[in-house]
């Protein structure tokens, strides 16, 4: 019986004040008023789609069997490659074997539902589980209404035949062209029509038809259905549609929006997993997806969701305030500020290089020597062991998900950083190995020697010249993450 | 088995340029300027040297990469000229070059120069620059003073000096080589400095203030070295030899391997050893006159006593704070201001240490004359970053 096995989610550190958002634009736009409650998850400049996507799949892959993952769907409708797989990059930091299925599902809000329906179809075919992932990175305009209910985020939720958490009941999908909002390729803002339109043609009409087509073909009755999840950036909808189907409904996840806000494509999915952590066994939960058309699907929670864990929950909570609108707007670059000359220093990627190095790179695997046990990174032919060095007796070693301790750091006002200062220093991971690294996501006090950190997948370098985004591995400190 | 250096190589003459921020000259008119004292005090023609070694760190920001800058800019007579590099070590490895090949017998007179021409690269400190492919897919693109910091964060927690301590140290080191370039007409910085100034200078990184990193410079310093017996054909007098020059070089452990706490130089302890025994110096505390070591920032200095053996380990401030060091102390260091003062033209200052040592061992240093002429003057040269570079020490004294 197929079903998800396990979840995770992640919601970057840093939360912005939609009173600051808001006292921005109050000359312009008064009228967003009623929006300036809460705050915005805000990702910090080395964060987008791919990189969240990481964390979540990380944090979904620490629990759950180990039964080996046969294909990563990544679905969101803010991917950074148009043409690069963003779902292979997955795949190399998760690193998960080259044998496999990897693909980018994009062009609705609805992507990350309708991927989850082809994970459970495709769950349902093989004895390997797939990992489905869906991330947002906020693409909007200044002064917008979605800029200040938006947030940046992930979630992510493994999806196989073994002692799954919630059971998959059934689906159903319709795809109509109902443009509530678009955005064209290469464009770096949404255009979107009367909301009041959206709400009483779209989503009352659609959803509503959807889930009530649903629930009858699945022969569910409405009252049985615990927890009704309509991702809707519209106020109100929800209790409205819950009503008119005779579902119960309660807003489990006001949380997730009042704190780190509307994530977008990702929304869907982190609204299940907030929701999966806090149900218990025995609920049915209906998760819709919504854009040009519908996705509906059913669970039902088993014993095995009390394992779930609060980790979510906790990250929704958690999160350190920022006022500094400004700094988001530099950061999403809509605000093109003066960097000096160091910033003009070249990031031109050797893409052969790259590819040759790809495991160290993307997947922070270093090597550890099968004579001496002695760990190193980056792997190189010849081992570490200055007394007896030995040539190709490395075996690849994953440090990814090892604790380390900082050894050296500092933080530096000089070198050229987009979010200065800029921290870094070395680090020794538990088990040995060893590496120089930079911080991210430093709140101030917290990196010294000794400090506990682990390793993060983020934007190592951006080539505004040719276009490209270099991955690498940073260090964060665990103290508060 | 190899029978070294010592006492094998004699300098014949020496030169350098005004350090500073040299803004109507190019690095041609950089090495002519050192190229023609160092000429002038060899009392030799140009042609009769034999080989030349150039140094320059940063080529690709100013002259350009192989030898041929050099031949070119002095019209050397088609001779030998191998272009070394090794970060800041390159002025030191500049004169391994020509004094080893005398040593060897492959030339009997030969040159080293080095020179940076830094301050056409549009800001201060050193230019933002790949490091290699791999490298920058790796490393850090950070900055010198950030990689020094670090040494200076691990090595205040592993002997438990507060953050204040720590500074008062490094700005005593600041103080006092500030205080020396003010007799040094060539110098960059010659303004005298407080301790106060120092304390409350603006970090730049965490806990180096502006006052604890040395500027970059335009500058050439340059060597003439040949054997003792042509030298005293020469006629020259108050020979200054080589007693060693050694050099050590990171092989990874430092950043890879797990036994380095990131508070000491490993390779300078290295260059320090093998440097001390090729000139028969057993201790080096007592045997010591004058220091010109890598003092690109303050805490480099202090750490570099104790990697020289010269104070015991983790007692280094106490010894600055006591004056050991200062230029009426018990081994003046950096009597000529240093790195800090004087300036740091990459590829010259390996040249322009011994620069100072060899004035100094002939009385020639004018205002800055140590009274009591040293036995053994040292030079500490180092480049890269704490968790991996490259090491050299020198060590020259009176012949007879």
């Amino acid at each position: 019986m197929v079903g998800i096995t396990s979840i995770g989610g992640y919601l970057p550190r840093r939360r912005l004040s939609r009173q600051a958002i808001f006292e921005a634009h109050r000359w312009f736009n008064g009228s967003l008023a009623p929006l300036a409650k809460g705050t915005k998850a805000m990702a910090n400049w080395d964060e987008d789609a791919v990189t969240m996507g990481v964390e979540a799949a990380r944090t979904c892959l620490s629990q759950g069997d180990t039964a080996v993952v046969g294909s990563v769907l990544l679905a969101s409708t803010a991917l950074p490659f148009v043409d690069r797989q963003n779902a292979g990059l997955i795949k190399e930091a998760l690193y998960l074997p080259d044998e496999i299925l990897t693909l980018d599902v994009t062009g609705s809000q609805k992507s990350a539902t309708s991927a989850l329906i082809s994970a459970l179809r495709q769950a349902e075919q093989s004895t390997g589980k797939v990992l489905c992932i869906a991330s947002h990175l906020s693409v909007d305009r200044p002064a917008s209404e979605s800029e200040i209910s938006n947030g940046d985020g992930a979630a992510a939720l493994c999806v196989g035949n073994e002692r799954p958490i919630a059971r998959f009941l059934g689906a159903h999908s319709v795809s109509v062209d109902f443009v509530d909002h678009y955005r064209r390729t290469g464009s770096d803002h949404d255009y979107r029509w009367e909301s009041r339109w959206v709400r009483e043609e779209g989503c009352l009409k659609i959803i509503t038809d959807v889930v009530g087509e649903t629930l009858g073909r699945l022969d569910i009755d409405p009252e049985q259905v615990r927890y009704l999840l309509i991702p809707s950036v519209v106020p109100g909808i929800s209790p409205k549609i819950a009503k008119k189907l005779n579902v119960q409904y309660e807003d489990v996840t006001a949380e997730l929006q009042h704190n780190a806000g509307f994530l977008g494509g990702a929304h869907p999915l982190a609204m299940f997993v907030h929701c999966l952590e806090q149900a218990v066994p025995g609920e049915t939960i209906v998760l819709v997806g919504f854009g040009q058309g519908c996705d509906v699907l059913v669970f039902e929670t088993t014993q095995e969701v009390e394992q779930c864990g609060r980790a979510f929950g906790d990250a929704i909570r958690a999160g350190q305030l920022t006022e500094n609108y400004l700094r988001y707007l530099v950061f999403r670059e809509r605000l093109d500020i003066e960097r000096g000359m160091r910033a003009e220093l070249d990031q031109k990627t050797a893409l052969s290089a790259h590819y040759r190095d790809r495991k160290a790179i993307l997947g922070l695997v270093g090597g550890r020597c099968r004579e001496s046990g002695i760990v190193q990174f980056p792997p190189n032919r010849m081992s570490i062991d200055v007394d007896k060095p030995r040539l190709d007796t490395q075996e690849e070693y994953r440090l990814a998900d090892i604790p380390a301790r900082v050894v050296t750091c500092t933080a530096d006002h000089l070198a050229y950083t987009p979010d200065p200062p800029y921290y870094y220093g070395m680090i020794e991971f538990d088990g040995g190995g060893r590496m120089a690294t930079e911080f991210t996501d430093v709140a101030e006090g917290e990196i010294d020697v000794g400090a506990a950190v682990k390793m993060m997948f983020r934007i190592k370098a951006v080539d505004d010249r040719r276009d490209f985004v270099r991955y690498f591995w940073k260090a964060v400190s665990t103290a508060t993450n | 088995m190899a029978s070294g250096i010592k006492d094998k190589v004699a300098i014949l003459g020496m030169g350098c340029s005004h350090f500073g921020e040299r803004w109507g000259s190019d690095a041609e008119d950089l090495m002519i300027e050192a190229f023609a004292e160092c000429l002038d005090d060899a009392g030799i023609a140009a042609k009769e040297i034999d080989a030349a070694w150039l140094g320059v760190a940063f080529d690709a920001m100013n002259i350009g990469p192989s030898g041929i800058p050099l031949s070119t800019a002095l019209r050397l007579n088609n001779v030998p000229v191998t272009k070394v590099e090794n970060f800041c070590a390159t002025g030191t490895e500049a004169l391994r070059g020509a004094v080893y090949a005398v040593a060897s017998g492959a030339a009997d007179i030969a040159l080293a120069l080095g020179v940076e021409k830094l301050k056409d690269t549009g800001y201060g400190g050193l230019p933002a620059r790949t490091r290699g492919t791999r490298f920058d897919m790796l490393g850090i693109a950070g900055s010198a003073p950030g990689n020094f910091a670090q040494v200076a964060t691990a090595y205040g927690a592993k002997h438990r000096i507060s953050r204040e301590q720590l500074k008062q140290a490094m700005a005593h080191v600041s103080v006092k080589s500030h205080d020396n370039a003010t007799r040094n007409p060539k110098a960059h910085l010659r303004k005298a400095i407080d301790v106060d100034t120092v304390m409350n200078a603006p970090i730049v990184a965490e806990p180096l203030g502006l006052f604890d990193c040395c500027g970059v410079s335009d500058g050439a310093a340059c060597a003439i070295v040949t054997t003792p017996d042509i030298a005293r054909g020469l006629s020259k007098k108050d020979l200054v030899s080589i007693k060693a020059l050694s050099l050590a070089v990171s092989n990874g452990w430092e950043i890879q391997g797990s036994g380095w706490d990131g508070s000491y130089f490993h390779t300078t302890r290295i260059a320090a050893k093998r440097a001390y025994e090729e000139a028969g110096i057993e201790k080096p505390r007592e045997e010591l006159g004058l220091l010109e070591v890598h003092d690109c920032f303050s805490i480099t200095e202090l750490i570099t006593m104790e990697d020289l053996f010269i104070s015991e380990e983790g007692n280094a401030s106490a010894d600055v704070l006591d004056g050991f060091f200062d230029a009426d102390g018990r081994i003046p260091c950096q009597i000529d201001g240093g790195l800090k003062c004087f300036g740091h033209p990459i590829g010259a200052s390996g040249l322009r240490m011994v620069y100072e040592n060899y004035l100094q061992l002939q009385g020639r240093a004018g205002e800055r004359q140590r009274r009591e002429v040293p036995q053994y003057a040292l030079s500490h040269n180092l480049g890269g970053a704490p968790n991996q570079n490259v090491s050299g020490v020198s060590i020259i004294g009176l012949l007879d």
